[in-house]
């Protein structure tokens, strides 16, 4: 244990930094298991927040699962909603602040099966919201249980045979069915698993709060996820398990790229 | 003296939170207090003062609409019917947790389940237990009058920013749909974005400016000494509640004999009934707890000593006589009359089972 301490301490000397951690992540410890993505998207969204110069205007809103705690790392003011709520509770701040910018992080279990409803809404309302999608097909936080995008197959604390078809339906694949809603503006798919990737959903976090300072509609970023806790795998042995079995399943890119659609598409006639 | 005006009880709640201010309502429609945010919808106060009318997509997301709003700082409501208020049950101890307040109307129908649309006193456990989970408790204001409705949202805001809780009216259906005079308060102004700071600028997440820490609302706390302390405060404030705000209306209690103790709509038909006992000679007066948490033990304490009984008029299967019983502490008899799933007594059934239970019980 020391003997990593020494390792990591040596890593995070000033003169083997290659860039500086933003100051609007704090310096808290955080709880996230090695490997897991919720770490690296909570730098990119603190980093976004720096660079547009937002920390003062933004509210955060935190789910029910691992990220219950983001609160205490961005250091920005923070809601916690109940388990699924959030987007909920994101439109009721936003109403009432339409100059703040408002985003919620969730998780699959919390944005795509308890929250369902809340998720689709407010993205058919067009509420002009961030949403950051945590997909790591699983429920983390509880130990690792059947989320509603567990893969076919994919074994976990409830699908100890491996998720099955006839007794737990499908994954879930919520990001596309968000794109065709007219309330959507931007909806795209990304990852954070190597350095490439992780700018590509930086760009599309900053373009995902840039699009609420236009008042486009609802900004969706999902971020496919690895979870190694829950999938009893090594940090490396996750990236490659998603590479080879989330990405067929939840092919990244954007989904769609506009605004929200015009009202007079929709309007009746008489 | 204020605009008069003859209105239903549910208008006079959209009525009423337009005129003291308030930022926004969120709700999903129910019968019977659909016509609350129809009236909002048709006054359209957001061109006027800017608050927000929004219809949710459920009564959940209303009430998560309502969390997010409050902690914004703002004024905010809801207001929904029985099967909407246990949906909301989630939202309302979270607020109760994390310490926001709102007002939240409930327009009572029978139950359980879906129940009927007609009038029904049957929450009463539900809203003066807490009605979520944890140990929680919200002020509760009960409405007699279309008068009341208007007068409660007033106080209603006025008593959550007091505590920074949650605060209820519980109305019923008759109350809903009754027409009435009421005296309307002037249009008073939103409060500005520097009052809001000033009023909540300790608490509110309306962003952090570099001069101070961070606001978080949360109820969650996983260290046990932590939360123990976050309940005992909880509890503080209860007490506190209970110690100052009561409120009851107590009429011809001086010289009677028997005390019957009614509320909301209720108390309307009883004050006949006491009028009918009169006339024959009973001595009856009657207690209206206007705050059923915090409930009006004292004065029902202090009558027990006196009186040869009490009787509980609820229009249900008898849950607000427990709470009489307690305050009584066994010193004299405490019984009960009710009808259920959406019927309302006469007065004259009233005072038969006034008879019947204490008089020749
Ligand atoms: C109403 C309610 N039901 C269940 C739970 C328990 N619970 C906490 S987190 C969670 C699932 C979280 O999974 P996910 O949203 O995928 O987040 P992750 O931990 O994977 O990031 C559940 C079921 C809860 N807190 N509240
Ligand atoms: S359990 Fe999974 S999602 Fe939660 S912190 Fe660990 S790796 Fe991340
Ligand atoms: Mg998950």
């Amino acid at each position: 244990m020391s003997e990593v301490a020494d390792r990591i301490k040596e890593i995070i000397k000033p003169e083997n930094l290659v860039y500086a951690k933003s100051p609007v992540l704090n310096d808290d410890i955080m709880h996230y298991c090695p490997g897991c993505s919720h770490g690296v998207v909570h730098r990119l969204i603190a980093e976004v927040i720096e660079e547009m110069g937002i920390q003062e205007q933004t509210i955060g809103i935190s789910p029910v699962g691992c990220a219950v705690f983001a609160y205490n790392y961005i250091d920005i003011d923070w809601q916690e909603a109940a388990h699924g709520r959030a987007p909920a509770v994101a439109t009721g701040i936003k109403r009432v602040m339409p100059d703040k910018y408002v985003f919620t992080y969730q998780g699959d279990g919390d944005l795509a099966a308890i929250g369902t409803a809340e998720t689709f809404h407010a993205v058919n309302r067009g509420e002009n919201i961030v949403m950051i999608f945590i997909n790591n097909a699983i429920y983390g936080m509880t130990g690792g249980q059947m989320a509603p995008t567990t893969l076919v197959g994919q074994v976990t604390a409830t699908t100890p045979n491996g998720r099955d078809v006839d007794l737990n339906g499908y994954p879930l694949r919520i990001t596309e069915l968000l794109a065709q809603l007219p309330g959507a503006a931007f909806v795209t798919r990304q990852s954070v698993q190597n350095p490439a990737a992780v700018r590509k959903t930086k760009k599309a976090i900053r373009k995902a709060f840039e699009i609420q300072a236009m008042k486009k509609g609802t900004a969706f970023v999902e971020v496919v996820s690895t979870c190694s806790s829950g999938w009893k795998l090594s940090p490396v042995e996750s990236n490659k398990w998603m590479e080879e079995n989330m990405f067929p399943q939840y092919p990244l890119g954007d989904l769609k790229d506009s605004s929200r659609a015009d009202a007079d598409l929709y309007r009746i006639k008489g | 003296m204020g605009e008069l005006r003859l209105m239903k009880g549910n208008e006079v709640i959209a009525e009423a939170a337009i005129r003291c201010g308030c930022d926004a309502y969120f709700g999903y429609p129910i019968t019977p207090q659909s016509e609350i945010m129809e009236t909002l919808m048709a006054h359209r106060p957001w061109e006027e003062s800017g608050m927000v009318v929004l219809q949710a997509e459920s009564e959940i997301a209303s009430i998560h609409m309502v969390y997010g709003a409050a902690g914004s700082g703002k004024r905010v409501m809801t207001s929904s019917s029985s099967p909407g208020i246990s949906l909301m049950a989630e939202g309302i101890s979270y607020m109760a947790g994390a310490e926001l307040p709102c007002v939240i109307v409930n327009v009572q129908r029978g139950g359980p389940g879906l129940g009927t649309i007609q009038p029904s006193q049957a929450d009463y456990n539900q809203a003066t237990k807490g009605g979520g989970h944890g140990d929680y408790s919200l002020i509760v204001l009960a409405p007699a009058s279309v008068q009341e409705m208007h007068d409660f949202v007033i106080l209603g805001f006025e008593l959550a920013f007091k505590y920074l809780t949650p605060v209820m009216i519980l109305a019923d259906g008759v109350i809903g749909q009754l027409m009435e005079k009421v005296e309307l308060i002037d249009q008073r102004p939103r409060w500005t974005n520097e009052q809001v700071a000033e009023i909540s600028g300790n608490w509110a997440t309306i962003g952090k400016s570099a001069s101070r820490k961070k606001h978080i609302i949360t109820s969650l706390e996983l260290d046990s000494s932590i939360m123990e302390q976050n309940n005992i405060r909880l509890q503080e404030k209860y007490s506190l509640i209970r110690s100052q705000e009561v409120r009851y209306e107590a009429i011809s209690c001086d010289d009677a004999e028997y005390i019957i103790v009614a509320f909301g709509s209720s108390a309307r038909i009883c004050q006949k009934t006491v009028q009918i006992a009169r006339k024959k000679g009973v001595k009856v007066g009657l207690i209206r707890p206007i705050t059923l948490f915090p409930f009006p033990e004292k004065i029902i304490a202090e009558y027990a000593a006196k009186v040869k009984g009490f009787l509980s008029v609820e229009f249900n299967a008898g849950q607000m006589v427990n709470d009489i019983r307690l305050a009584v502490n066994g010193k004299t008899k405490v019984e009960y009359f009710g009808r259920m799933g959406g019927i309302v007594p006469t007065p004259d059934e009233v005072e038969t089972a006034l008879e019947q239970k204490l008089l020749r019980g």
